[in-house]
């Protein structure tokens, strides 16, 4: 079954076009990840998902069920916040049932909710706290706790991990991923972080200016972009792009490879100068200048290279893409 | 912590400037609260000085229990004050709520329309007003005042209000509506906590003037089941014959509730409630 569909669905704040003609489904239990620049609108895409804004035109399914006049509340979603948004006058215990208190749900049942998230979560201490007495991951386990407990069809994250420190936010990831498997409910997870996003997607969809430019499984995506800007947006280091002229002679084409598929070669096609040496330890990533254009090559292993020196870089063919000058791939 | 704080010079020269400002603020409270309690010739002979066995007196306490119905006019006042304040606050903060959260056609204009209110004085309207309170047949009850206090107040509350209610985090608002909490419920339950502490300084802004004022007791409600505590203690400052002894001991008494309420208030202020709801 499907948990939610979307149809041609349009969003405009007065004359501003923020969502254009989006289409999607997300299969039950299936993790989804919105990824996109900053400003692609994938936020408003979410909170038109939860109801907090109406789409201008276009149809919104949930299990099926035609919401788009439901309330946020009546529609089976449950959202995460960026910024955990807990109610600050209420206990940890009060924040999670509000929700339930609110549906009327008989007092067994929420504390036995409560007390399953509590204990999935880790949060069985907290449960009589005040957020403001709580460290910044301890908040965002709660706003997670207040989710899980409504068992709602749908959970919607919107950036839940960009308020933490590295390490938290790679444990809160894993955590996310389990519960997930746990619950194997479906999910929406919006981010900008790669890593989130092709290590906890089951499909990604790739946004930008409102509009969706590919969905696939992070692989899919990664081996088989639609189109320049995909290419470009998923890898990190992001792909290499240079004019396929510099290494045929009259290819107006623009080729792309990816940092990760560059090598050290004495015959290599490409002469570059090198910028700058990030030695990573594990990993060495050398930013060089191919002629005027900017190539990142990341090499396994340690290397003794040093800013200034020229080397030669070579791919092999299967592993490069070309796109055309509107950015579609061109054989 | 700041290191600039825990210099003793600066901590002993803040400490130093605020005492003497309060020492000044509170000089005329203590003077009129000695004097309350000394003989009329005590007054004027030594005004400074504390009541001894002497010349203590409660002579003031005596004619103002007496004279006129003094604990009525004590209750007018503090209806008045009480009932005006909520209404402000009310009204205030709902409309402050619709101006921050919700967009519609002149939204902008309606704002600008409330908040004209700062510029203008209500005493200019002061006619109209009378004119007003007559013909709804209000003039004479405790209702004209409080109608006319509430009007006079709302343009302040609502500016002030609805710039901090800008500030209230929309997550925590959205996060509310997807819990299915109504509309109401979200302003009152979770809004209004968090904007408590601008809603303490709008309350404190607004009592004094109210609680003072001699303007509208006197020209909308003057007859003797309506005077304010203001207006009754005007029975003492005669033009020719003051009897300083009442006016002291009443305006010892007309202090007692403002202070109840400022001290209610002002706990409001430095509670700190909103930390923690949002990053
Ligand atoms: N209430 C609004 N009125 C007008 N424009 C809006 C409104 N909300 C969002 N927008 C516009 O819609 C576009 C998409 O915003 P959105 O918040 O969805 O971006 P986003 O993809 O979530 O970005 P980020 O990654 O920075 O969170 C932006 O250009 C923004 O200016
Ligand atoms: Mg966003």
């Amino acid at each position: 079954m499907t948990a939610l569909t979307l149809t041609n669905v349009n969003k405009s704040f007065g004359a501003v076009h923020v969502l254009k003609d989006i289409s999607l489904t997300v299969e039950d239990g299936e993790f989804v990840v919105f990824v996109g620049p900053s400003g692609c609108g994938k936020s408003t895409l979410l909170r038109v998902i939860a109801g907090l804004e109406d789409a201008t035109s276009g149809e919104i399914r949930i299990a099926g069920e035609q919401v788009n006049l439901t309330p946020p509340s009546k529609r089976g979603i449950a959202m995460v916040f960026q910024s955990y948004a807990l109610y600050p006058h209420l206990s940890v215990r009060k924040n999670m049932s509000l929700a339930l208190r609110q549906e009327g749900q008989p007092k067994d049942v929420i504390e036995q909710r409560v007390a399953n998230a509590a204990r999935m979560l880790n949060l069985d201490p907290y449960l009589d706290r005040y957020p403001s007495e709580l460290s910044g991951g301890q908040r965002q386990r709660v706003a997670i706790g207040r989710a899980i407990v409504r068992e709602p069809k749908i959970f919607l994250f919107d950036e839940p991990l960009s308020n933490l420190d590295a390490a938290l936010r790679m444990n809160t990831r894993i955590e996310i991923a389990n519960l997930h498997r746990q619950l194997s409910a479906s999910m929406i997870y919006v981010t900008h972080d790669q890593t989130e996003a092709m290590t906890l997607a089951d499909k990604i969809v790739v946004l930008r200016d409102g509009r969706v430019e590919q969905i696939g499984s992070p692989m899919e995506l990664y081996n088989n972009p639609a189109n320049q800007f995909v290419a470009g947006f998923l890898g990190s280091p992001s792909m290499n792009f240079f004019p396929a002229g510099l290494v045929n002679e009259g290819d107006d084409r623009t080729m792309g490879v990816r940092p990760e598929d560059l090598f050290l070669s004495d015959d290599g096609p490409l002469l570059a100068q090198v910028i700058h040496v990030e030695h990573l330890g594990g990993d060495t990533n050398v930013i060089a200048n191919v002629q005027s254009h900017q190539v990142t090559a990341r090499l396994f292993g340690q290397h003794s290279i040093e800013a200034g020196q020229s080397l030669r870089l070579g791919f092999s063919a299967q592993k490069t893409f070309h796109f055309d000058a509107d950015g579609l791939p061109a054989a | 912590m700041n290191k600039a704080r825990t210099n003793p010079l600066n901590t002993f020269a803040m400490h130093g400037a605020l005492i003497f400002y309060t020492l000044i603020a509170l000089f005329p409270v203590f003077v009129i609260l000695i004097n309350s309690f000394k003989t009329r010739k005590a007054i004027f002979k030594e005004p400074l000085a504390l009541p001894d066995t002497e010349s203590f007196s409660l002579i003031g306490y005596q004619t103002v229990l007496k004279q006129g119905d003094f604990f009525l006019y004590f209750q007018n006042s503090m209806i008045v004050t009480v009932a005006s304040l909520f209404l402000i606050l009310l009204f205030g903060a709902m409309a402050a709520y619709a101006l921050s959260e919700y967009r519609f056609r002149g939204s902008k204009l309606l704002g600008l329309y409330l908040a004209l209110g700062i510029m203008i004085p209500i005493r200019i309207g002061t006619v109209a007003i009378l004119d007003l309170m007559v013909s709804t047949g209000l003039v004479n009850t405790l209702w004209a005042l409080i109608l006319v206090y509430t009007a006079q107040g709302l343009p302040l509350a609502v500016f002030i209000l609805s710039e901090f209610m800008r500030q209230v985090s929309d997550d925590l608002k959205n996060a509310g509506r997807i819990d299915g909490l109504s509309e109401y419920t979200i302003f009152f339950r979770l809004v209004l906590p968090l904007v408590r502490p601008a809603m303490a300084t709008v309350a404190v802004f607004n009592m004094i003037p109210i609680w003072n004022d001699l303007w509208f007791p006197l020209i909308l409600a003057p007859t003797e089941a309506t005077k304010t505590l203001t207006l009754g203690s005007q029975v003492f400052i005669g033009q020719f014959v003051t009897d300083w002894n009442a006016v002291l001991s009443a305006l010892s008494f007309a202090i007692l509730p403002v202070l109840a309420l400022y001290v209610i208030f002002s706990r409001q202020l430095i509670r700190g409630i909103t930390s923690g709801a949002v990053k």
